[in-house]
């Protein structure tokens, strides 16, 4: 019989909250933030750094490329242009923009994109953009992070600022469980492990570490010990933390709230299959998009929910 | 700088231009040649900068983004000509390992370019935000960019022309390469631009024309142009052209937009240049 699994709960807020509190902190610590919103200032939570500093914020309208152009142009003079946008619209929308005005021009632009995937829900798949991961860490130069909940959200957007390079920052509109402590040290490129476990590894990002926990729960009861690791960063990828799990277990679960086609668990699987091929399974969304219904529905009927990810960690333990 | 020695450097950039094209057999000669004069009075005689000591975050010195990347023949003549990098450098254009990539890039560090092009439409959202990090760190030197006729079409140009009137960049002194022509062929075949300096003006542009093939003209609007910055508006200046001019067969004609000259044709075209401050 395995452990009883404790994880507290330290409240629940939405990740993009979290962006916006960090901005206003790191805005306080370091005057050489700026920040650029594309008309949606109010969904973004930007309206406390824009209130704080007016003379450092900047509203561009509904013109996302000028706004990656104006970013990137900004870092000259020593600047740190935090862009926001829905995911959606910091992505594929301006991908030229990004691709060449920032990630081959080396500038050092922090993309900021909220209501990412499933979970904005009722706006439909028009918004729900699923294959933002898979682009940006593409790109060269490009760092992605996808933090987990409210408080590493905010860890992220105060950590990004003393990264020197293009950063990638995702995160969404629901309210979700808080279980990262105030005051962890984020750390670019450094997964969390969450919980220790010996028969499979979970590795997930964003929204899906808390389904992780949950099924880690769920598989407990079953007599089944997995560990849950929270890659919040996708690049670099920490191949360290991943090799030496999948040593202690030998299979292998990635969970995200993204297409299964370049997401999280596409860079695991470049990485086992070169190093430490063992059986893995994929919760993420299959080749389709997404419609419009709440969060919890949407989750459910595109198979990135709790269950999926312990039906996919039982079959991994199976395939082994 | 005195007209005459601003001449005799844009004769030596043409020459440098068309032997950089005809080196690699590819590259883009017609609009280079086009904004020879151009470059040549910006860099001889408007902008203040600091050559000799390139920095990326150029503070204290006037900036220029080139948003029409694939003229870099040009820029990168000027450029080595005005001391940024060795003149014999010239001579690796678009070979494999070189700073002078077909399109000006940053991975390859080569000094006086702070942003890559080549993709278009891009240049004037760039040049805005440095622009405005000027106003923000109080420096009050300006910004300047170069587009070509057919970027007009792209949409995030009219982004950033809203954007600029709007917020009053008024630091920015961006010029338009009206040549009137484009790869597939006459600009006003492929989509027009309708009147192009009364558009500038109705997005709440300062806007001048000017001949963009005389000197003394070039360098008197670029004076005017920048007694009026400041004011509250940015400044475009639609810039009349002839692609491919000092080449007698390279001009009246799109043709040589994107395509290089073979032996014969270069032996014609150094034939009509003179050689003034020694080739490379």
């Amino acid at each position: 019989m395995t452990e009883t699994i404790e994880i507290e709960v330290l409240g629940k807020k939405d990740t993009r909250s979290g962006f916006g509190e960090g901005l206003l902190e790191i805005g306080k610590r370091n005057k050489n933030v700026v920040a650029l919103c594309a008309d949606l200032t109010g969904s973004l939570k930007m309206n406390a750094f824009e209130n704080e500093f007016p003379e450092r914020f900047f509203q561009i309208g509904i013109a996302e490329a000028n706004m990656m152009g104006i970013a990137a142009g900004m870092t000259i003079g020593g600047k740190i242009p935090y862009t926001g946008t829905f995911a959606n619209f910091s992505t594929s929308r301006v991908y030229d923009q990004i691709r060449q005005s920032i990630a081959y021009s080396q500038k050092n632009v922090k993309i900021c994109a909220s209501h990412a995937g499933l979970t904005l829900g009722e706006d439909g798949a028009t918004h729900q953009v699923l294959e933002d991961i898979g682009m940006m860490k593409m790109l060269p130069n490009m760092t992605v992070i996808v933090p987990a909940d409210f408080n590493q959200t905010k860890q992220a957007t105060i950590a990004i600022a003393d990264h020197e390079g293009p950063v990638y920052l995702r995160f969404g509109r629901p309210s979700v469980p808080i279980f990262v402590k105030p005051d962890a040290d984020f750390q670019i490129g450094k997964a969390d492990i969450i919980i220790e476990g010996t028969d499979v590894t979970i590795i997930a990002c964003g929204h899906l570490v808390w389904k992780s926990i949950e099924a880690a729960k769920a598989l407990s009861e079953k007599g089944i010990s997995a560990e849950v690791i929270n890659m919040h960063t996708i690049k670099p990828l920490d191949s360290q933390a991943v090799l030496a799990s999948v040593a202690k277990t030998g299979c292998v679960v990635s969970a995200e709230e993204h297409m299964i086609n370049g997401g999280l668990g596409d860079s695991i699987a470049q990485l086992l299959s070169r190093t430490n091929p063992v059986p893995q399974e994929y919760v993420g969304v299959n080749d389709t998009f997404g419609e419009s219904g709440t969060a919890t529905e949407l989750m459910a009927k595109y198979g990135i929910d709790t269950v999926n990810v312990v039906e996919a960690a039982e079959k991994a333990i199976q395939r082994k | 700088m005195e007209t005459n020695e601003i001449a005799k450097v844009a004769s030596q950039v043409r020459r440098d231009i068309v032997r950089m094209v005809a080196a690699v057999s590819s590259g883009h000669p017609g609009g280079s040649l086009g904004c020879t004069d151009f470059l040549s009075v910006l860099y001889f005689d408007t902008m203040n900068h600091d050559p000799a000591n390139f920095k990326m975050d150029g503070e204290g010195e006037d900036l220029f983004f080139l948003s029409n990347g694939h003229i870099s023949p040009v820029w990168y003549s000027v450029l080595a000509r005005s001391n940024y990098f060795p003149v014999p450098e010239l001579g690796t254009f678009r070979k494999l390992g070189s700073r002078l990539q077909g399109h000006p890039s940053i991975d390859h560090h080569l000094p006086g370019i702070r942003m890559a092009s080549g993709s278009l439409g891009q240049g004037l959202s760039c040049a805005i935000g440095a622009a405005s990090t000027k106003k923000l760190n109080g420096d009050d030197s300006l910004v300047y960019t170069l587009h070509g006729d057919g970027e007009m079409q792209e949409g995030q140009i009219w982004e950033a022309a809203l954007y600029a009137s709007a917020r009053k960049v008024d630091n920015l002194i961006a010029t338009i390469d009206y040549n009137g022509r484009q790869i597939d062929g006459d600009l006003e075949d492929i989509i027009s631009l309708g009147n192009l300096s009364k558009k500038w003006q109705a997005f709440g542009w300062e806007v001048l024309e000017m001949d963009g093939h005389n000197i003394d003209v070039i360098k008197a609007t670029m004076a005017k142009a920048k007694s009026l910055t400041g004011n509250g508006k940015p400044i475009m200046i639609v810039m009349t052209t002839e692609m491919g001019q000092g080449v007698d067969y390279m001009m009246g004609t799109h043709k040589w937009h994107g395509s290089a000259p073979n032996d014969e044709q270069l032996a014609s075209a150094l034939g009509q240049l003179e050689e003034t401050l020694g080739d490379y």
